[in-house]
């Protein structure tokens, strides 16, 4: 096909074929069975480039002709083992430099996988492991689906990846299970943290007609199909009729899209377009559906969004798996016995993590018996809670809860290997209790520390050996927040960082390397960002007219949502020790403390939307609209302010590159792939330019400039 | 525990397909071959409660790698059986199914269990024949075993030696007709309906695979002629009247009486007598003789009962061997109707299934016959047989 040329340059795609071989059925009916391999081990997935849809587009085109010559009575596609195919090959969309181009990959989808529905000969995909994106947009443009219930993932994630399903997806789905299950798939599901189906819900949705086990899938398919081209009815429970297209389609398109609204805000561009495609879907023909894909395709893959969304795909998918600056793993102590100092909240959820992950004994310890005490029954009492959850077996239970033990005498921590502290965030506290310890641990024994606010260097200057003592920030909630920050103080050793990260690892968070900096890197830009909010509010202008004069950033977050969410004393101490660290970039509020005093800054509903702001947090900043700098103003100065700091962040060696930066605020303060984090935005923005008259990203993480 | 009737309800097998690069199993484990095989058959038993059945037995010859752990604990797994129902496995080389048939069945017939799964897998094709066996030197320094009795050909050569009157024409003939046998079995779809279709991947994709790869209809006596013989120089076993080396798995499902009324079972066959033999290990083929003197014998029948015959051709030599010592013609009808191992092919320890899942369809269309045996010769110099009883047999 001449048209698609372009898309042909490169010549290092990895092929996915499409095998043929001839299947006797057992009515005798002939089964032309389509085997998409790329050739490789389990360990690569099939994926679906250019040069795959063109082969895969020609194998229907012949079978096309063998089903006109009555030699084949159905067709049918499956997978290598474990996937059927993991999308679309995005490997090389970064480098599209034309909007023709990227269209031409929506169009050639299109193309290719529209010849499954005119054969002339029943079509059939049997969806064998797992399938993504475009791999599960081949099942829906078939006519019948059958799904392994051990498939692993099957997912339409495009939305979450700055894209729509493009390939007939945003049309067939919804036009086969249904308008509400289809914005569950397309909508829903990828703005959950890109949740996947299970082979149960593929079924119960109505994506698949019906599910077979694993050990013989394939052979299973084989004879339903049969029964398919014999006669056997299959019924599609969740098809929308006429009635559901016309009164509950638009309506149910409607309110999710104000629940984008309220959960993403209306920057982000990818909802909103499979929305307005998922609505149009309800009328229309398929070939003008398909059009519309191919247009919402080429304005996507042209966004400056989309190509940020991949630069913080890679960076969650990649660079999170080889840190900046990680010295050598083997460097790392084993650890095989923990030590947690403190027995508060904090430390509790410290000490049940490493029960769960690190699976070795951990000692906590107190100022009082008491208090370890109600530490040790926090602990006992959570995991019984996830027992009952059935979310942790009682054998694994009882391990834990044998693993835990509790002393007030620091003899107790001599075979640890690791020990953290979470006490009072004060320098002279943390010194001591350290001081104390290393009496009692062994030679190799790593200190932690999770302060979030003192310095690494003076929590260890008393130490006998402060090179043993490394930075452990973690986030709230402890359990669920994926990032840690790993802070390498000037005096601490190799082996201390690389236990450290393995630490991490085992522990399944994220790990990024800074140095001993104030705020490290997610307070230190949270900490500016909300600084600069108060001095908006404490100038006078209203809570509302902040937040949407920052509105464009295209946070997921308003700064005040955010405040109550992390405490309003926290945030209130995180400005107070980012204004102690430098007071002309760092604004603390005297307000935001008498808002912590009262204890509330905004009014919600019972679901926890913010439906407006407290009278009484109003009266205490006492301001009134209108007064203050205008939107542009204090957007530009949170903006170029932003810029200003990661610059300066760079320049200092708080982190090795640009890209630690944007992982720590994708993984730590939940920032949006569409921003790239940040500084992909910040570069497009201009902010970079205006702030230190250069991008952070050369060449800049942009998409196509018409 | 209360002393039971044992029977044979069901019995399937994977098509065979030959051992080697070239075969369709090539990329298809061995576990997965029995456990398709296993599915296969409990998916004819809709309503059997899958955890009354007491234990798994699978045998292999080579019990490593994919046909190692103790298969039959694995596949029991892998099917998706309850974890309740256990399983082991079984090694008896070639009679590798054939003793798990009649292990599990003396275990029903002591009422220790009611049902059991008893089958067995052998992928020649990743587990070839003696492969890092490592036998005691003292086999041959003190001349324990003749040095050609680990070689299965040269075994099957010395039935020639000791029988003249078994001829290389006589063992070809007899080739021929398995051949021709198991051609018009699968045109009369005598086959078929107990194979258990297995999709099978390749480097150039999945293919389902739903009949024997190795048969060779088109055999003839004078093709047959010229075929090299590959134990000895002018020898006269071939590939033509041997077994191929090839990849399969059978499974049967056993019921005592008790099971056969609680679940509703209807047994095909009645397990009669059973027994194994030993013979020079050189000589392994003719086992099934005393194998199956000493059947009928513990049965009180004569070999003039039987009706009908599955024997074993791991050599068509070793076959006309048994036929000569009970004065039965190569060609009589009784025996192996449905054609052999010559032309279905020989997965070394699932063969014992085979046959009986074919004896059981030929007590199925003949209520003539009452009695029925299936024997097979063992390496090392064995042989087993086992005597059924047709549950169709109009005299019941």
């Amino acid at each position: 096909m001449e048209r698609f040329q372009p898309l042909l340059t490169d010549d290092t795609e990895v092929i996915t074929n499409s095998y043929v071989s001839d299947v006797t059925l057992g009515s005798g009916k002939t089964l032309a069975l389509i085997t998409l391999d790329n050739g490789k081990d389990h360990t690569r997935p099939n994926t679906l480039g250019p040069q795959t849809l063109l082969q895969f587009a020609a194998t229907l085109d012949e079978l096309k002709q063998r089903a006109t010559n009555k030699e084949i009575h159905a067709v049918a596609v499956t997978g290598k083992p474990y996937y059927l195919a993991a999308g679309a090959d995005l490997s090389k969309v970064q480098q599209i430099k034309a909007r023709q181009v990227g269209r031409l990959i929506a169009e050639l989808g299109h193309y290719a996988l529209e010849k499954l529905d005119d054969l002339g000969v029943p079509s059939f995909v049997f969806i064998n492991g797992l399938a993504l994106g475009g791999g599960l947009e081949v099942a829906l443009n078939a006519n019948y689906r059958t799904v392994n219930s051990a498939a692993p993932a099957i997912a339409l994630p495009e939305v979450f990846l700055g894209l729509i399903p493009g390939w007939g997806g945003a049309y067939l789905l919804p036009n086969l299970i249904g308008i509400r299950n289809a914005l569950k798939v397309i909508i829903e599901n990828p703005l959950k943290q890109n949740r996947m189906l299970k082979p149960q819900e593929v079924l119960e949705l109505g994506i698949a007609d019906v599910m077979f086990d694993s050990p013989r899938f394939l052979e299973e398919s084989l004879a339903w199909a049969d029964q398919v081209l014999n006669g056997k009815k299959i019924k599609r429970k969740n098809e929308p009729g006429k009635v559901e297209k016309a009164t509950v389609w638009s309506p149910a398109v409607a309110i999710a899209r104000k629940t984008v609204q309220q959960k993403l805000g209306s920057v982000p561009l990818s909802p909103y377009a499979a929305l307005d495609l998922i609505d149009a879907a309800k009328s229309g023909s398929k070939a003008d559906a398909f059009k519309r894909e191919d247009q919402a395709i080429e304005d996507l893959i042209a966004s400056d969004q989309f190509r940020a969304s991949i630069y913080s795909f890679n960076l969650v998918q990649k660079h999170a798996k080889n840190p900046s600056g990680a010295p050598d793993k083997k460097l790392a102590v084993p650890v095989t016995k923990v030590g947690v100092l403190g027995a508060g909240l904090m430390a509790s959820q410290f000490a049940l993590l490493f029960l769960r992950r690190l699976e070795v004994p951990v000692v906590i310890t107190d100022v009082s018996q008491e208090r370890i005490d109600k530490g040790i029954s926090y602990i006992i009492n959570e995991l019984d809670k996830l027992v009952e959850k059935g979310r942790l077996s009682t054998d694994d239970r009882n391990r834990y809860a044998g693993n835990i033990s509790g002393s007030l005498d620091y003899a107790a921590f001599s075979d640890c290997d690791w020990v953290i502290e979470a006490v009072f965030e004060e320098l002279k506290i943390k010194q001591d209790v350290f001081a104390e310890l290393e009496k009692h641990v062994s030679e190799n024994c790593i200190l932690a520390t999770n302060t979030s606010s003192l310095s690494v260097e003076q929590i260890a200057s008393k130490l006998q050996k402060p090179e043993r003592v490394v930075g452990f920030h973690f986030f709230n909630p402890v359990a669920v927040m994926p990032l840690v920050e790993v802070v390498r103080a000037p005096k601490s050793s190799d082996e201390a960082v690389a236990t450290a990260m393995n630490v991490a690892k085992n522990l399944k968070k994220t790990a990024v390397i800074t140095a001993d900096a104030a705020g490290f890197v997610v307070n230190r830009l949270l900490g500016y960002l909300l600084g600069e909010a108060m001095r908006a509010v404490d100038e006078g202008a209203s809570f509302e007219q902040v937040a949407d004069a920052i509105a464009p950033l295209g946070l997921p977050m308003n700064p005040f949502d955010l405040l109550e969410l992390v405490g309003l004393k926290v945030g209130a101490h995180v400005l107070d020790s980012m204004h102690a660290f430098n007071s002309d970039r760092f604004y603390a509020s005297e307000n935001l403390h008498k808002l912590a005093e009262y204890g509330k800054l905004t009014e919600r509903d019972a679901k926890g939307n913010i439906k407006g702001y407290d009278k009484k947090a109003i009266e205490i900043v006492g301001n009134a609209s209108g007064k203050g700098r205008s939107a542009a103003e204090i957007f530009d100065a949170v903006n170029v302010g932003l810029a200003k700091e990661v610059h300066l962040m760079l320049q200092e060696g708080v982190v090795a590159t640009a890209q630690d930066i944007d992982l720590s605020m994708i993984m730590g303060a939940a920032w949006p792939f569409h921003l790239g984090g940040i500084t992909p935005y910040l570069d497009r923005s201009g902010a970079s330019k205006q702030a230190f008259g250069g991008s952070f990203h050369d060449p800049m993480i942009i998409g196509v400039r018409d | 525990m209360e002393q039971q009737n044992v029977y044979f309800v069901d019995g399937v097998r994977t098509p065979f397909g030959k051992a080697g690069e070239k075969g369709v199993y090539w990329n298809t484990r061995a576990d997965d071959l029995v456990v398709k095989a296993m599915i296969g058959l409990l998916d004819r038993h809709p309503d059997l409660d899958r955890a009354a059945i007491d234990d798994v037995a699978v045998a292999a010859t080579t019990q490593t790698g994919d046909q190692g752990l103790t298969i039959g604990r694995t596949s029991a797994i892998l099917a998706g059986l309850p974890q309740s129902v256990p399983g082991y496995a079984i090694d008896r080389m070639c009679a590798g199914a054939m003793t798990a048939v009649t292990t599990t069945a003396s275990a029903i017939g002591i009422g220790a269990y009611d049902i059991a799964l008893a089958g067995g897998v052998e992928h020649m094709g990743r587990h070839p024949m003696g492969f890092d066996a490592d036998p005691n030197p003292r086999f041959l320094s003190e001349k324990l075993v003749n040095p050609e009795a680990l070689n299965m050909g040269n075994t099957a050569e010395k039935i020639h030696d000791r029988y003249p009157q078994l001829t290389k024409e006589r063992a070809d003939a007899f080739a021929v007709g398995s051949q021709q046998k198991a051609a018009k079995a699968y045109q009369d779809n005598k086959i078929q309906p107990d194979l258990v279709p297995v999709s099978a991947g390749s480097e150039s994709g999945w293919s389902l695979v739903t009949k024997d790869e190795l048969m060779r209809s088109e055999s003839t006596l004078e093709g047959m002629k010229d075929l090299k013989t590959p134990f000895r120089p002018h020898g006269k076993v071939t590939a033509g009247n041997a077994s191929p080396l090839t990849d399969g798995a059978t499974v049967s499902l056993l019921a005592g009486e008790r099971a056969l009324k609680k679940h509703g079972l209807k047994p095909k066959m009645k397990l009669v007598s059973f027994a194994f033999a030993g013979v020079e290990p050189e000589i392994m083929g003719i086992g099934p003789i005393p194998a199956t003197e000493k059947a009928l014998e513990k049965a009180g029948l004569t070999i003039d009962d039987i009706g009908l015959f599955e024997i074993n051709e791991a050599f068509a030599v070793q076959v006309l061997s048994f036929l000569d010592h009970f004065g039965i013609a190569d060609d009589d009808a009784r025996v192996n109707k449905y054609g052999g191992a010559i032309a279905f092919g020989h997965p070394l320890a699932s063969s014992g299934v085979r046959l009986m899942t074919q004896l059981a369809k030929q007590f199925e269309e003949d209520n003539s016959v009452r009695y029925g045996l299936t024997t097979m010769c063992i390496g090392l110099g064995m042989g087993g047989t086992v005597i059924w009883e047709n549950m169709n047999w109009k005299g019941n």
